[in-house]
């Protein structure tokens, strides 16, 4: 547990005066500080590329009137450093009057334990894996051509002080192990990565030998590839894997119910609350309480314990996901989704673990149905226009299915779609939902978090499939 | 305020004597300081106002070959002593490899030249408050505008950057841009679009009425998109997107990718990789040039580049590390190109529009579907669909696919580049791109 003010010239309750005095005429604000350390230690071309240990630490000063943010943020923690911001946010809001929301719900839960995933593996210990991962793929023949293998370690300490001196505070640790290796082979050249992670430390998910399960995985995809034969253009139906492939979910629907693009009325969602807005047998939440996965969180980051949000269930939009500032225009609560990548950068309402729950069908029969298809089974990223609702996504493990029958594997290619049609299309939702790997990170406007998806296996009538074969 | 030069000096000199003293062979190390300040416009009225002030170090040590780095927010010598003793620990467990070290001495940068790149001048919240409301007045003229959103942002940065050989440089920037966004509506569809400037002095900023008008007009004409057939066509690119193509070329041609093996034009250096038509220049030495530098992010030298003559591949962008292992000398591309363009082609936007019967015209494309190893491309995109010359109807929800070696190769430019990013490209063709949609 960070102390804030340990060796600056003011303490937490001088620190407070301040706070009250900027907030009394706001309708809501608090200041937020961060401690945040992290690593990064890349093994690349047969050698340990980089070693890099950061150290950030500040404040950002949040006052919030009507519908005006005022913010100001340093990494100056000091009595002139918060006076100046608070200044400046109250010369923003001069002419602005509101009133303080005191209400914050508690919680006694925790999602994960307060441990530094950086310091409780040592440094050999890191290095020396990620040379047995180089090795161990590399034994693999003189088909592997590259390999690239990291360690993404943080632990991030943060302290929310309020005007009535509430103070809520959380310790949140995150790692991330990833692998990448291309393969060569009769000149032609493919990739394949994969990863694990979550809120626990690295050796929850490589210990017993499991780092081999990761090098597998990225060598599987990467000789996969090798295979792979252009892909189709045009329309057609799609089978989607369960687990990481929910980032269709994210991307289509996901951002498109975020609190403030609806509040904003440009989200292609605003105006469809309690519409049917998928197949019916379709039910998504966004999960903020799963144990020690990646996109959970105690608290979001204006101190509201998060929970378990029902999006659209059964077919129909139920909920948005809100931060305080878009709840209290909306007229309802913030569903502890308000998040920020640091304290350099304002609150705005994320997801954090979006899931589509299991359904009652086999992936067999999914793909037995389809005539003439693809069967997607491993991303890359996605994209998503939230006011026309268009979406992408790319697939980096992907096959033909024809007859019902999965066929050779294709390059990869875009999936486009319209996010408010595409869960109408979806006519069979599978019963076996997996939670992705924990490597997920969601940007948006220019800030980026940790999330989670999981979804079942799902087929979906048409979409259009960008490849290059017509 | 932005601190001064001294203020970083001393900084950066207590960092290298501090890991000298603790057992660094060499040290290099970067001291930067930022202030911005942003204000943003929702439906002409205040919406956030956003003030940062942030101090970076970032230090790298070596023992003999081996390499380690830290980045800290926090200057102060407490934090800084904890963290170079952190550092030249890990460093000395660091397996050593070879090509790690410090430029070369004689290719560091010796003068620093002012490339105008700093404009002192400090335009207040309430100026900003009132170039934004001009901006959403123009915007939202419309009925058919629904939403606007813009923003003002001021940033005025300053850096020193040094190293364990006596070098020693750093200098000023400003930077001020200026966005719209406007969301427009017809039967309860809508669209979103942008206008966007960026410079260096406040007094080449556009004019706010012309940022709103630009984005309104464009929101305006994308209502009512088609989704088009399937099919093979030449592609034209806005000059928003075009530019890049040659940030693709830009991965593929770094000295990393091409060491690696990880790049889909290794091997190709000094081959027809673009038309003969075609020129493509790096210069950092533009004036009030958004990409401009003196010197690179290990503080060697930057000059001017022909990266591709004659539609031939003539240089990589190379650093000292990869350098060592191509056996070729940085040419002060570590962090990348400077002031990238495509030199102006022949024809005009009009008579590209017109060298053909139809074309697909793309102004935005979304998902990161490139891969620079096999070069392989496949992006989400909406546009026009150009039928005689004219732009005929909106078009989205499709993709645009093809191989950018192939893409290279059939690409014939506009004449009418403008150096409006760092990275800048006029309208361009490809020819026969494949489209999939219904």
């Amino acid at each position: 547990m960070s102390n804030f003010f340990k060796e600056t010239d003011i303490d937490t309750s001088q620190a407070e005066a301040i706070i009250t005095e900027t907030l009394k005429n706001c309708d809501d604000g608090e200041l937020y500080l961060e401690n945040h350390k992290s690593e990064s230690i890349v093994l690349d071309d047969n050698k340990i590329k980089s070693s890099t240990y950061n150290s950030d630490q500040g404040y950002g000063f949040r006052a919030v009137t009507g519908e005006v943010v005022a913010y100001s943020h340093s990494n100056d923690i000091s009595k002139e450093s918060l006076r100046k911001s608070s200044d400046n946010l109250k010369d923003t809001l001069k002419s602005k009057k509101g009133t303080y929301n005191h209400e914050i719900p508690k919680t006694n839960n925790k999602y994960y334990e307060n441990i530094n995933p950086i310091e409780s593996k040592t440094f050999d210990s890191k290095i020396d894996l990620l040379n047995s991962v180089n090795n161990y793929l590399r034994s693999k023949g003189s088909i592997v051509n590259q390999v690239t293998a990291n360690f993404l370690g943080e632990h991030k300490s943060i302290e929310i002080i309020r005007s009535d001196n509430q103070i809520l505070k959380d310790d949140r640790p995150l790692v991330r192990f990833n692998v990448s290796v291309v393969l060569e082979k009769d000149g032609k050249k493919e990739t394949g990565v994969y990863g694990v992670g979550g809120r626990q430390s690295y050796d929850d998910y490589l210990k017993d030998g499991s780092w081999k399960e990761v090098c597998d995985e990225a060598f599987r995809i990467a000789n996969v590839n090798l295979e792979s034969k252009p892909a189709p253009a045009g329309e057609m139906k799609v089978v989607l894997g369960p687990g990481w492939p929910a980032i269709l979910i994210h991307e289509a629907i996901g951002h498109g119910l975020e609190g403030d693009f609806n509040r904003k009325k440009t989200s292609a969602f605003h105006n469809l609350m309690g519409q049917q807005v998928a197949s019916e047998g379709v039910t998504i939440v966004d999960d903020g309480t799963l144990h020690q996965r990646r996109g959970s969180l105690t608290i979001d980051d204006e101190g509201t314990p998060t929970e378990n949000t029902v999006l659209i269930e059964n077919g129909i939009l139920k909920n948005y996901m809100q931060d305080r500032l878009n709840a209290r225009l909306m007229g309802t609560k913030s569903t502890g989704s308000g998040r920020r990548e640091s304290y350099k950068h304002v609150v705005l309402p994320r997801m954090r673990n979006t899931m589509m729950l299991s359904g009652k069908y086999s992936q067999d029969e999914m793909i037995s149905s389809v005539d003439k298809g693809i069967f997607a089974v491993s991303f890359g990223g996605g994209q998503v226009d939230i006011t026309s609702g268009k979406f992408v996504f790319n697939c980096t493990e992907a096959y033909e299915i024809n007859n019902g029958k999965i066929g050779s594997p294709i390059k990869g290619a875009t999936l486009i779609g319209d996010g408010p049609s595409i869960l109408k299309e979806v006519s069979l939702v599978g019963n076996d939902m997996k939670l992705d790997p924990g490597i997920g990170t969601c940007g948006k406007a220019g800030q980026g978090v940790p999330v989670g998806v999981a979804q079942p296996s799902i087929l979906i009538n048409k979409m259009t499939v960008g490849g290059t074969k017509l | 305020m932005i601190r001064d030069q001294e203020f970083l000096r001393d900084i950066a000199s207590y960092c290298i004597e501090n890991s000298k003293k603790l057992g660094a062979t060499d040290v290099g190390v970067k001291v930067i300081h930022s202030v911005s300040e942003n204000v943003s416009f929702r439906n002409k009225k205040l919406d956030e106002s956003n003030r940062a002030d942030s101090f970076a170090v970032n230090l790298t040590t070596y023992i003999e070959k081996k390499k380690s780095s830290i980045n800290s927010s926090d200057l102060s010598k407490s934090n800084l002593e904890k963290l170079i003793e952190r550092c030249i620990d890990a460093t000395k467990i660091t397996p050593s490899d070879e090509n790690n070290s410090l430029p070369d001495k004689d290719l560091m940068s010796k003068e620093i030249r002012d490339l105008n790149l700093y404009d002192e001048t400090h335009y207040p919240n309430d100026k900003k408050i009132e170039f934004l409301k001009n901006v959403e007045e123009t915007a939202s003229t419309d009925e058919k505008i629904v939403n606007t959103e813009a923003g003002f942002t001021e940033n005025k940065n300053n850096f020193i950057l040094a190293n364990s050989n006596g070098f020693l440089g750093g200098y000023k920037s400003s930077n001020f841009s200026s966005s719209c966004v406007a969301v427009s509506r017809i039967n309860g569809a809508m669209e979103r679009d942008y206008e966007f400037g960026s410079t260096r002095f406040l007094q080449d900023m556009m004019k706010p009425e012309e940022i709103g008008k630009i984005a309104a007009y464009k929101a305006i004409k994308k209502l009512g998109p088609k989704k088009i057939k399937s099919e093979k066509i030449g592609v034209i690119f806005d000059k928003r997107i075009s530019k890049g193509i040659l940030s693709t070329l830009a991965s593929a041609i770094s000295a990393s990718a091409i060491a690696r093996g990880t790049s889909f034009l290794k091997d190709q250096i000094n081959s027809e990789v673009f038309p003969n038509s075609i020129n493509i220049i790096d210069d950092p030495k533009i004036e009030k040039g958004l990409g401009s530098q003196n010197f690179d992010s290990e503080g060697v030298e930057t000059n001017s580049l022909k990266l591709v003559e004659n539609g031939i591949l003539k240089n990589y962008l190379i650093d000292t590390y990869y350098g060592k292992k191509l056996n070729l000398k940085s040419n002060g591309r570590s962090g990348g190109t400077t002031n990238l363009y495509f030199e102006n082609g022949t024809l005009s936007f009009k008579d590209l529009l017109n060298s053909e019967k139809k074309f697909l015209y793309i102004t935005e494309t979304i998902g990161h579907g490139g891969n620079i190893i096999t070069g392989d491309y496949s992006v989400g995109a909406s546009g026009f669909m150009v039928e005689d010359g004219e732009l005929t109807y909106p078009v989205s929800e499709i993709t645009i696919a093809g191989n950018f070696k192939e893409m290279f190769k059939n690409i014939t430019l506009a004449n009418d580049l403008e150096m409006k990013y760092s990275t800048n490209a006029p309208t361009l063709l490809i020819n026969q791109m494949t489209v999939a949609g219904k």
